[in-house]
Parts: structure tokens; C-alpha cells; sequence
């Protein structure tokens, strides 16, 4: 006969963040790949586009962000469905911690494995664009308070299309166009660091987008996925 | 509770625990309504459905780590093993769930109801792809269940060890 623990948020939150790294972990490849894959495609646009400094300049923060929202979005699918597959997400749902919890939980382990790792390597690609230091800063910045919004948003999106057929053609014509105000703000606060401006009305609009999400989608992604098990 | 293919075992259960939203009515869990507060309930709760909710590329023990944790019980290294050999898998108790055989899978489900001392038991089918040892062990546990004070609602075809108290038969 055992105890019984503490059922709490944290508690939620800290048992979906380690069971899902812990996860991606036992198949490392397939999220390196994608880090990879988009490393890669950040490379190669300047050997592309040729080794002219303003053009690089001028696109390479863009071309990151780009990279960045497409290894949020290609890690989506994977999010909740497998969970919903194998009848996981029905004992999650059942589980005595508040089901923010875990999801944030989720979601925070979706950012870990897609967004922080590209925030991390930005500085070595931004070094290919010739951006300066400045600009990595901003950039570095950005993807920082960008990424989690990404997580967070398609998170919603991925729960919202759970059983549906052709979930991921779906998937995509549902997170891609609320990417797009995060794109916008994320690459501006580079640019506007570029062209000698501050970034920070661009950081603290994106920080108050983050702050919003954390806020709201969570309880929007439960009552997607209740809606789900239904 | 005992009905042909299709008379609506497993809703029923689903709307018991909360997952299905049921048309009219309302369950009572100590006299209140579960909708208005889940989480005194869902404590309460051990819920086993059609899938079982292992993940393919945890291990048997990992997965009942897991599956305990997510029911806030706090079990030892030692617990775990002892409910994991009581149950027959001790030995591959390492192996990733996705080289286990349905009958193991089921017994991880088993494992953790020797563990979690939830008093409210649903379970969906407990006693398919089990054999003949299983259905034995399942019956001793259910036995310990209710002498303990505990609740069971459960479908099923099969036999059961223990005479249930009342039987529920769903016509289609």
C-alpha cells in the first residue's frame, strides 16, 4: 500500500516536462534532425543568395525566424496525438493534478526540444548573415520570448485538431496564420536593432504576447482536449 | 455490468469517470455532483479504459512510475519491483512496453492496482487477453479491493472470481 503524494500544478507540470524530454530523449534523432534540418537550410541561403553583406544583413533575421516557426511547426503533430493514441491523455485527464498543469507542463517540454535549442544556436547562424552584435542580442532575444509563444499557440491548434482526419494538412492551415504576428515582431526587433533603432518596443510587445498565452491557451488547450475525448 | 457488443458498456463507464458528457443525469461522488469539482474525484479515481494507456517506448516499470505519478501516489523503487514481480514481470520489467505481449500489458494494469489505493476502480473489459494465472491474480486483487471498503465498477464477460454485489445488464 503506498502513500498518497501531493497533487498540485507543479507537481502536474514537473511529471509532464520530465516524462516528455525523457521521451524524446529515447529517440534523440528525431528531434535532432529537425534542429538540424533547419540549421542547415539557414546555411545555406547565404551560399544561395550569394555573399553580399547588406543582403545578408537585411535577410538573415527573417530567415532565421522562418527557420525557427518551422521547427516549432513540424514538431506539433506529435504533440498530443500519440498520447491520445495509446489512451495516455484519457489517464491525464483523469489525473487529480489540474490539468493546466500538465499541459503546461507539455508544452513547456514541446519549447525545450524545438525552440530553445534553435534560440541557442541563432548566434551561429546569425554570424553567417554578418549580423552584429547587437543584432544577435536582439535576435537572441526575440526567439527567446518568441519560440514559447510558437509552443504555446500551435499547442492549442495540434489539441484542437486531435482525431480529426487530415489533422496535419488542418494543423497547418490552423497554427500557421498565428504564427504570422509572432514572425512579424520577432524578425522586426532584429531589424529595427540592424537599422540602428531600439528593439525594445518589438521585445516588449512579444514579452506581453507570452505573458497573454502562458495566461490563456493552456485552459484553451484542456478544453480542447476534453472536447477530443468526448 | 454485463451487455452484448455495443449496448453501451464502455460509454456508461466513460460518462462515470467524466471523459463523456452525458446526455441527461448526473454522477454523484459522496453526494456531489463530480462535474462541479473533478479534482476531489479524479483522486478518487482509477480508470482503466480499452487502451491502456503505456507508452511504447517506456519501459514496464517506467510506465508504472509514470502511470503512479501522474495518480499522485508516491511509490518506492521497491514497491514498484515487488508489484511488478507479484504480477509476473519481473524479468522484463527493462524491456520497452512496445516488446511486450498484450497479456503483459494488461499486467502492468494489474501492477498498478495492487499500488494505487484509489477506492474507486472502473474498468473496461479488466480481464481480456489476460490467462488463466492473470484472471486468478486479477480476482485476488478485486477480493482485496472490496474487503478493504473499496468500489468496483467494472465490464466485463468473463466469470468473475467474486460474486458481485450487483449486476448491471445493459440491453442494446
Amino acid at each position: 500500500m503506498s502513500a498518497a503524494a501531493e497533487s498540485s500544478f507543479a507537481a502536474g507540470f514537473a511529471w509532464a516536462i520530465a516524462r516528455d524530454v525523457r521521451l524524446a530523449w529515447r529517440h534523440p534523432g528525431e528531434a535532432l534532425l529537425v534542429i538540424a534540418f533547419f540549421t542547415l537550410v539557414a546555411s545555406l541561403f547565404p551560399l544561395g543568395v550569394g555573399a553580399e553583406r547588406e543582403l545578408l544583413e537585411r535577410i538573415g533575421p527573417g530567415v532565421i525566424w522562418v527557420c525557427a516557426l518551422l521547427a516549432a511547426f513540424v514538431s506539433l503533430p506529435a504533440l498530443f496525438s500519440s498520447d491520445y493514441a495509446d489512451g495516455s491523455l484519457e489517464q491525464m485527464t483523469l489525473s487529480p493534478h489540474p490539468m493546466p498543469g500538465w499541459v503546461s507542463g507539455k508544452i513547456a517540454a514541446h519549447w525545450a526540444i524545438s525552440g530553445l535549442p534553435l534560440t541557442v544556436l541563432a548566434p551561429l547562424l546569425g554570424l553567417q548573415y554578418a549580423l552584429s552584435a547587437d543584432t544577435l542580442v536582439a535576435l537572441v532575444c526575440a526567439l527567446a520570448l518568441g519560440t514559447p509563444v510558437l509552443s504555446l499557440l500551435g499547442a492549442a491548434c495540434s489539441a484542437l485538431t486531435l482525431g480529426a482526419r487530415g489533422g496535419g494538412m488542418l494543423l497547418a492551415l490552423l497554427a500557421l496564420p498565428l504564427f504570422i504576428p509572432v514572425l512579424v515582431f520577432g524578425a522586426g526587433a532584429a531589424e529595427a536593432q540592424a537599422a540602428g533603432q531600439s528593439s525594445a518596443a518589438h521585445l516588449s510587445l512579444l514579452a506581453a504576447g507570452l505573458i497573454l498565452a502562458a495566461i490563456a491557451l493552456p485552459s484553451a488547450v484542456c478544453a480542447a482536449i476534453r472536447i477530443a475525448l468526448d | 455490468m454485463r451487455g452484448a457488443n455495443g449496448s453501451g458498456k464502455t460509454t456508461l463507464l466513460r460518462c462515470v469517470v467524466g471523459l463523456t458528457r452525458a446526455d441527461a443525469g448526473e454522477v454523484l461522488w459522496n453526494g456531489k455532483g463530480t462535474r462541479a469539482k473533478p479534482r476531489a474525484f479524479n483522486a478518487a479515481l482509477l480508470f482503466a479504459g480499452h487502451l491502456a494507456g503505456i507508452n511504447d517506448d517506456l519501459s514496464a516499470e517506467e510506465n508504472l512510475a509514470s502511470a503512479l505519478a501522474l495518480r499522485a501516489v508516491a511509490a518506492t523503487p521497491d514497491e514498484l519491483r515487488a508489484a511488478l514481480a507479484q504480477v509476473g514481470l519481473d524479468k522484463p520489467r527493462h524491456l520497452p512496453a512496445r516488446r511486450l505481449s498484450a497479456g503483459q500489458r494488461r499486467r502492468i494494469g494489474l501492477a498498478r492496482l495492487i499500488l494505487d489505493p484509489a477506492p474507486l476502480w472502473t474498468l473496461d473489459e479488466p480481464l481480456s487477453a489476460l490467462d488463466e494465472a492473470g484472471e486468478r491474480l486479477f480476482g485476488q486483487l478485486l477480493e482485496r479491493h472490496l474487503a478493504r471498503g473499496g468500489l468496483a465498477l467494472l465490464s466485463t464477460h468473463h466469470e468473475l472470481a467474486c460474486a458481485p454485489a450487483r449486476e448491471l445488464r445493459l440491453g442494446a
